[in-house]
């Protein structure tokens, strides 16, 4: 819900975010993002469809998620509070299972009964798997066969929920390829299938729409701070990798008065090194997966390898809402390092006993660097997109410490 | 009159079908660009479809990705793509040369430096795959400018506004997708195309070629029956694949050869001149 008195309306009737955004496909995907724009809105307007959402994110999922205080993290960092909306604590432990509910509703609305999911991480995954179980579909998750290698538990849960899952060989082996190949997937079996997109990004209507799905986070955050502190926090600050966790918890707080929104990108071993996946910070505008938004790419336009030591920010574009906001100063955009990130993971784990995902431990890295230099009665709200038990591999690894 | 649309003209007048080859530049290595491309006009070919390598082909099959994952890794580039076309040119004014690639690499590059540099270049045409009518009004308005075609895709999805959307921005010939689903995937519906092309045909008052699925001789005379040009891609790839680099070209020309004259028994078969 968009607050009334904000002239932000966006994206427009084509689907633009400013420049940016639109629909950059195949001819042959056309008719289908015309039919799924029309379901989209019918939906949008249908009480039913808006309360059986409700009712599936309240009974199913677990929402509202908390926010908590983290009280003690806060006193030794000796600066601006720090809270965090519990995302980790959703069904499935991320913020992914907000948009698959959204979609699988829709899809199921528009007679489709077999679903397929692209996933870097995994997280998109399970919640495509999860959810395609709960409503009876089928389901097929394409990941990059190095995700594959990086996420076996995630994939053993997809399995689990009887999803198939298809390592994707091509190009990188991670998250953009298997964006590709489900692409083609749908291109050929657009009768039956729906296309549900992880993140706020792709061809209109799908970054607007799972901004939506996810505004729900943004929405609970709007009631429960004033709730928790008698105010809205003065930082609101996210991990963005395409940028469905932020663009859900900023969308609803743009253009009220006195809250910056923080967009935490992933430095990797640091934006010089070029080893990185900080499209906003590093890359240039162009045309990927069907919109238009900042991207890693070379001089020539082809898109380059990126990097993290988080599955779910390794992509080289990022919704065409956040270049938006980048561009029109609504947001800020900040790196941090693989390390830092490390860091923060571990401060979590042994000061709040959270084990935060690696991609939200990004944002809560540069809610550690930005609190001490900010006074005690400033408010930093952290989304904590997900829970880390995904990344034990990972992060044990880069201890030295093998299972 | 542009090349492309001299081409169909001409081949209208003489009851032919045209034969639209597809290669993607830089494969199998940047120096067999120019001796494919000569290899392709001695098969029989009218107009040359030049594959720009892309990182993410999202509309290609797997046998046209790893053509492309090869030519990048050999430092192909659109400048060099632009570069091949101009040797091309230099020895051949009058085959059609039609760059089919992703909106990407043309963005880099600016897509007023890029049309200028294409014509400059001797490139006819451009089919943006990832660039609907809706998305290209600048860019087909900048192509035309210069004198070039900005092609667009139909498919089996399209409604009939579809077809009306792309006459609008459209030029030069129709490129119709015989298939839903990526390049060199799946089975061709010939029945499905030959009820459509007529209808398309006359909705968009150009040429119109079909491609995705066309694979050997019998396959190209049946479409060829029905529409104004044939699309091969994927199969000559494959062709050049499975071939000796040495003896690539060679082997190109001589499976033209065959759907050339399976093309041209067409009109003698059926006794008519369209």
């Amino acid at each position: 819900m968009q607050m009334a008195d904000t002239p932000y309306q966006f994206p427009d009737a084509s689907g633009h975010f400013g420049p940016y955004g639109g629909v950059f496909v195949a001819e042959t995907l056309m008719p289908a993002l015309a039919e799924l724009r029309e379901a989209y809105a019918a939906c949008q307007n249908d009480p039913e469809f808006v309360a059986e959402f409700e009712y599936e994110l309240k009974h199913y999922v677990g929402r509202p998620s908390p926010i908590y205080h983290a009280k003690r993290w806060s006193g030794i960092l000796g600066g601006a509070q720090i809270y965090l909306k519990r995302e980790d604590l959703n069904h499935t432990g991320a913020h992914k299972v907000n948009n698959c509910i959204g979609q699988a509703l829709v899809a199921r609305r528009m007679g489709k009964p077999r679903v397929i999911a692209e996933t870097g991480a995994g997280q998109h995954g399970v919640a495509t798997a999860t959810v395609a179980a709960r409503y009876g579909m089928e389901c097929v998750v394409y990941m990059g066969s190095e995700d594959v290698k990086r996420q076996v538990a995630n994939v053993y849960r997809m399995k689990l929920l009887g999803a198939t899952v298809v390592p994707v060989e091509s190009g990188s082996k991670t998250l953009k390829d298997a964006l590709n190949e489900a692409m083609r997937d749908w291109v050929t079996n657009i009768a039956d299938t729906f296309y549900i997109i992880g993140t706020v990004a792709g061809p209109h209507p799908y970054p607007m729409m799972v901004r939506d799905f996810q505004s729900v986070i943004g929405k609970e955050c709007l009631v429960q701070m004033p709730e928790m502190v008698g105010r809205q926090p003065d930082y609101v600050i996210a991990c963005v990798g395409g940028g469905s966790n932020a663009m859900g918890i900023f969308h609803p707080y743009i253009g009220v008065p006195g809250v910056k929104l923080i967009g935490v990108e992933a430095a990797g071993d640091g934006i010089e090194t070029g080893r990185h996946s900080a499209s906003l910070s590093a890359g240039r505008p162009g045309v990927l997966h069907g919109n238009r938004t900042y991207l890693l790419q070379n001089e020539d336009g082809q898109i380059i390898e990126t990097h993290s030591i988080s599955a779910g920010l390794d992509y080289p574009g990022v919704g065409p809402e956040h270049a938006w906001l980048k561009d029109a100063a609504l947001a800020d955009y900040v790196g941090i390092t693989d390390d830092e990130a490390l860091q923060a993971f571990h401060n979590l784990c042994r000061l709040e006993g959270i084990i935060p995902a690696l991609e939200s431990s990004h944002a809560l890295a540069y809610a550690a660097k930005l609190a001490p230099t900010l006074p005690k009665d400033k408010i930093l709200l952290v989304n904590l997109s997900g829970r880390g038990d995904k990344d034990m591999h990972t992060v044990a690894e880069r201890s030295g410490i093998q299972f | 009159m542009s090349r492309i649309q001299t081409v169909f003209q001409r081949l209208q007048g003489e009851g032919r079908k045209a034969l639209i080859p597809f290669v993607t530049a830089g494969f199998p290595e940047p120096a067999l660009t120019l001796p494919l491309m000569r290899a392709l006009v001695e098969g029989g070919a009218d107009i040359i479809e030049l594959g720009v390598p892309f990182s993410d082909p999202m509309a290609d099959g797997p046998t046209i990705q790893r053509a492309s994952e090869c030519a990048l890794a050999q430092g192909m580039s659109m400048r060099k793509v632009l570069d091949a076309v101009r040797a091309f040119r230099s020895e051949n004014a009058a085959t059609p040369v039609v760059l089919m690639g992703y909106a990407n690499p043309i963005e880099a590059m600016g897509v007023e430096t890029f049309v200028a540099a294409a014509r400059d270049a001797g490139v006819d045409g451009m089919l943006v795959v990832d660039y609907p009518p809706e998305e290209s009004v600048a860019f087909a308005g900048a192509a035309k400018g210069a004198g070039l075609d900005p092609i667009f895709l139909l498919a089996p999805t399209s409604s009939e506004q579809r077809f009306a959307d792309v006459a609008a921005v459209g030029s030069g010939y129709i490129y119709y997708v015989s298939l839903k689903g990526v390049t060199g995937s799946g089975k061709l519906d010939i029945d499905e195309v030959a009820r459509r092309i007529p209808q398309i045909r006359a909705a968009v008052g150009m040429p119109v070629g079909v491609g995705f699925g066309i694979r050997d001789a019998d396959s190209a005379r049946r479409i060829g029956a029905v529409a104004d040009a044939v699309v091969i891609g994927s199969r000559i790839i494959e062709e050049i694949e499975q071939s000796p680099r040495d003896e690539a070209a060679q082997r190109v020309a001589a499976f033209m050869r065959g759907i050339r004259e399976a093309l041209d028994t067409i009109g003698s078969a059926k006794g008519v001149t369209q």
